[in-house]
């Protein structure tokens, strides 16, 4: 089934259905540009762009890549998450970002603007601005990209319960500034079904949601093509305590659900799947993690395939972004959590991710600080220049151990699909919605989580530096990011002069429209919300006229 | 003579929904002996100060990630006093060492860092709880 049995003594020319595989993944290999680099060791020995046998990389079901070049081609995409203070001062970042040959923007929004409340509100005191950027109306929008022309990069947004009315904002900017929707490139998360399960930044109720982000499916497969409207992330469900089959089983099945949703709404899978990509964790069990990209790969290609009827290769090809295991970093030592990362960065390229985020080893206290931000950068830097890693394509292949734990970690997906399967009576989106209706997600993830708190509290699990190592640190002389106050007394300023400012009618007749599109089942809210926006409706009052609508989501506290 | 069960509230006050560390704190307590009257998320401060007083708790347990103790931590405890509740607050999350002595001078009780052990947590809500009584 695998590269396994072949490695038993046969070779090639035993197996001419192998020759002619080979002879295609080379013809597709021979038609990719290439990095104009030496793909030889550091001591001059030559290496060919894969070793073993198939399915080769870049062919179904894809366990050994997406492309056939792999990172010969291109290396993967080192995306670092941004975003502080006020749209001006995330401007500027962007900027710099930009004048050092970024082409990828990545913003990182506030607490409030996440969980779609203005910066007025009562419960948005002490976090205006603190973990990310506040965004409240267009007049924000215009600040954060200031300068920067929208036809031109590539812009990721973090956000998930309001991210249709943050889309809206940006397609609005892009309007006034005389930029073609059609040209807009970049990704939303927009991934609700994660949030119920483990981020807990919902807004409404998930059938609801599920509306709006089929929506916006809809609305970019026909407006914005080169947008991807909706980043599956199991990032989440790992940092809240799952284990890796849980992450692998409950993202791919978060994304099962949405292309059901799609295809109900009335969408044909090849029109919207090829958008879909998807953002995992990579934590520290070096070879667990590398079967967990691996198998990601192939359930979903099998998946699209054989189970959704997808035609169009691209619709089965799990893209992937990747992070290193936020959770993992610790407090004590902080300086050790450089090696940590560094690990974990190397698992995500060794199991073929597309983009990488390496965290920042002062992490577990706060906010990264520039200088720990660059040492993050910079390891992925060593990876990708210094190691040789990228020379070859899924180089860990074919490797009994790390085919077994692929082959081992899709079984055990699989038996979670299995369950939803049938907890949805054959439909993985009603199994998503029942799963979070009775607490399955939860509570199992706060078992998988508690299991390893009781490990580590039993010593039969170390972590260097908190239950064994403990020697070496200095908790006096940390220099912490802190955000000044003052952030917040601006955006408050700012926010108010908006709302003078702006025509009051215009945002109440903005507001009902789009209470009524979103009453009717069979409307799009995306033309509504972007009048409204348009109009300076804030995200806070978008988000109200739509609760009023749909309701509001409470989490039943379960420990 | 077997004292009753200790009783504390856990929750987490506004936005931030980093709820793995109050889980785990809550299953810490539980399997302790504790009677665990867990609130979870999206508290406010004022509905957490009247579940203290219906439930008679012994404790407050909140759990910060987002850099808002400095503002949140000093007015829950200045609600407890102000309801004349003398229960200690213990504070756990990502709480910066330089912040700790501000809090602590603001009247919260322990502040419990990442990677603290299940005895440490249970050992430090015991002496906080009998310090007060």
């Amino acid at each position: 089934m695998h590269g396994t049995e072949l490695l038993k003594g046969t070779t090639l020319s035993d197996r001419p259905d192998l020759e002619q595989d080979r002879r295609t993944w080379q013809d597709a290999y021979d038609r990719t540009p290439l990095r104009d680099v030496d793909f030889e060791t550091m001591s001059g020995i030559p290496v060919d762009p894969v070793y073993g046998e198939g399915p080769n990389p870049g062919e179904y079901p894809f366990t050994r890549g997406i492309r056939p070049s792999m990172y010969r081609s291109r290396l993967w995409t080192m995306r670092m998450f941004a975003g502080f203070g006020t749209a001006s001062d995330t401007n500027a970042r962007f900027k710099e970002i930009l004048r050092n040959g970024g082409t990828g923007l990545s913003t990182a929004f506030d607490m409030p603007t996440l969980m779609g409340r203005d910066s007025d509100h009562e419960w948005a005191l002490g976090e205006v601005g603190r973990a990310g950027v506040a965004v409240d109306t267009l007049a924000d929008m215009r600040d954060l990209f200031a300068g920067i022309d929208l036809g031109h990069v590539s812009t990721s947004m973090t956000i998930n319960g309001p991210a249709h009315i943050i889309m809206a904002m940006y397609i609005a900017l892009a309007e006034e500034t005389s930029v073609e929707r059609s040209s807009l490139s970049g990704t939303i998360q927009n991934d609700i079904l994660k949030e119920y399960q483990a981020q807990k930044e919902y807004i409404f109720p998930p059938r609801p949601s599920m509306r709006l982000i089929t929506d916006l499916i809809r609305f970019t497969a026909t407006e914005m093509p080169r947008w991807h409207p909706v980043s599956v992330s199991g990032y989440h469900i790992r940092e809240a305590g799952s284990n890796a089959q849980q992450e692998l089983a409950f993202t791919l099945a978060n994304g099962f659900a949405y292309v059901e949703a799609a295809v109900a709404a009335g969408l044909d899978i090849d029109d919207f799947a090829p958008r879909l990509s998807f953002f995992f964790n990579s934590h520290s069990d070096f070879f667990e993690e590398v079967g967990k990209f691996r198998a990601a790969r192939r359930i979903w290609a099998r998946w699209m395939k054989e189970r959704y009827g997808a035609q169009d290769e691209r619709s089965m090809l799990c893209r992937f972004h990747t992070q290193t295991a936020g959770v993992s970093l610790t407090a004590q030592q902080p300086e050790i959590n450089v090696a940590r990362v560094a690990l974990q960065a190397l698992a995500a390229v060794l199991g073929g991710s597309q983009s990488l985020h390496t965290d920042s080893f002062d992490e577990a206290m706060a906010l990264p600080t520039e200088d720990a931000a660059r040492i993050a950068l910079r390891t992925q830097q060593i990876i990708a220049y210094e190691t040789g890693v990228a020379n070859v394509a899924d180089p860990l292949g074919g490797s009994a151990y790390v085919e077994w734990m692929t082959d081992e970690i899709e079984r055990r997906a699989e038996e979670i699909f299995a369950h939803l399967d049938q907890l949805g009576d054959g439909s993985i989106l009603e199994g998503v919605y029942a799963g979070i209706d009775n607490g399955y997600f939860v509570g199992a993830i706060a078992d998988s989580g508690y299991r390893f708190e009781r490990a580590v509290n039993a010593g039969r699990r170390i972590v260097v530096g908190v239950n064994q190592f403990t020697e070496g640190d200095h908790p006096g002389d940390r220099n912490l990011l802190r955000i000044d106050p003052q952030v917040e007394v601006d955006q408050l300023k700012r926010l108010a002069t908006v709302k003078q400012a702006r025509n009051t009618a215009a945002v109440h007749a903005a507001l009902s429209e789009l209470a009524i599109d979103a009453a009717e089942p069979t409307a799009n809210v995306m033309p509504a919300t972007i009048r409204a926006v348009h109009a300076l409706a804030t995200e806070g009052e978008i988000v109200a006229a739509l609760e009023a609508v749909f309701g509001t989501y409470e989490e039943t506290a379960v420990m | 003579m077997i004292q009753p069960p200790l009783r504390i509230v856990l929750a987490k006050i506004g936005f931030d929904g980093h709820d793995r560390g109050l889980r785990m704190v809550a299953r810490m307590l539980r399997d302790a002996g504790c009677e665990v009257i867990y609130l979870g998320l999206r508290q406010t401060t004022e509905n957490v100060v009247a579940v203290v007083e219906q439930e008679d708790a012994d404790a407050v347990g909140l759990s910060m990630h987002n850099a808002q103790h400095l503002t949140l931590a000093p007015r829950m405890v200045a609600a407890l006093r102000n309801a004349d509740l003398e229960v200690p607050v213990i504070l756990g999350g990502v709480i910066p060492d330089q912040d700790v002595a501000p809090l602590m001078d603001a009247g919260v009780a322990v502040i419990l860092g990442p990677g603290s052990s299940a005895e440490k947590v249970v050992s430090a809500v015991r002496t906080a709880v009998a310090s007060r009584s």
